[in-house]
């Protein structure tokens, strides 16, 4: 993937999947520790020992069309390759967290991307999922909760105009916050 | 900067159109957003879709998504659910889209030439 932006995506679908309802997803950049850090903490199903032992191996999967599941072990090669690694928890019943970290400065290392495409393209086809999303840089934040969208939109919240609202402005406080694009 | 008061204005705008256009028939675009599909660009295309149906105004037209489909090597896979029956596009660009919305869904001719079989 040409951006951390897509594997992020990715996980999220994993979230949809096991019938979240919120993903909280967490970008840290310390400049100074010279790490990046993402975490995506979801409310869905979770996964029992044997699965959670599985996932990171290319040829386990879940879905039923065919039978090599790439997306974890995409991301943890990623990870790896710049001198990082993940990790996943997960309770049975109570959800899912998945942390990756990466070396900031490693060569390597794919650019964070888009998020604000990621996070609408996210709401703009999963109506019963909240998003939360925390950008930190060098102590700095933006923060995004799509609950407090849907307070004010109600049952517009995916209408395509709404969508194209919110990517901007998402766009809008990344750019701002001066951090990984 | 945007500001919470812009996104109430848009809400009224929204709820305003979308109480004139009931009972018009729904067009559904439905995306692939397997990793494959995601690798291949399919974030692009369904955003593209929402931007375009935002900008022309299109309502009942509805974009949903899909996981993967088994036909990773023609990612971004789009189906279009329309009056003239299921449509299957193979390797559906952004620029694709934008056709596809005006050619298929919007002027009612399929192009034939994107189709793809499962």
């Amino acid at each position: 993937m040409e951006e951390l932006a897509l594997h992020i995506l990715d996980l999220a679908q994993n979230s949809i999947a096991a019938g979240a309802t919120e993903i909280v997803i967490t970008v840290v950049e310390a400049n100074t520790a010279n790490s990046l850090r993402i975490t995506m903490a979801d409310n869905g199903r979770g996964m029992d020992r044997e699965v959670l032992e599985a996932v990171a191996d290319p040829f386990f999967t879940t879905r039923t069309t065919r039978r090599v599941g790439l997306g974890i072990p995409l991301l943890k090669a990623a990870a790896e390759q710049c001198e990082g690694s993940l990790t996943v928890e997960s309770v049975l019943g109570q959800g899912t967290t998945v942390e990756v970290y990466f070396k900031h400065d490693h060569v390597d290392r794919a650019p964070l991307g888009d998020m604000a495409a990621t996070i609408a393209a996210v709401i703009a086809v999963n109506p019963s999922i909240e998003v939360l999303y925390r950008h930190e840089v060098d102590g700095r934040e933006f923060t995004f909760d799509s609950r407090e969208v849907r307070a004010i939109c109600e049952d517009a919240l995916q209408h395509p105009k709404i969508i194209e609202w919110l990517k901007e402005y998402i766009a809008e406080h990344e750019r701002a916050l001066g951090g990984e694009q | 900067m945007k500001t919470v008061e812009d996104l109430r204005r848009l809400r009224e705008e929204v709820r305003n159109m979308t109480r004139l256009r009931e009972g018009e028939a729904e067009v559904r675009i439905v995306v692939g957003m397997g990793t494959c599909g995601i690798a291949a660009g399919a974030r692009e295309t369904l955003n593209t879709f929402v931007s375009e149906i935002a900008e022309r105004g299109l309502a009942n037209v509805v974009v949903t998504q899909t996981g993967c489909v088994g036909l990773c090597e023609r990612e971004p896979v789009v189906e279009v659910n329309a009056g003239d029956g299921r449509t299957l596009y193979g390797r559906v660009t952004p620029e694709k889209a934008r056709r596809i919305l005006l050619t298929h869904i919007m002027g009612g001719t399929v192009i034939e030439e994107w189709v793809t079989r499962n």
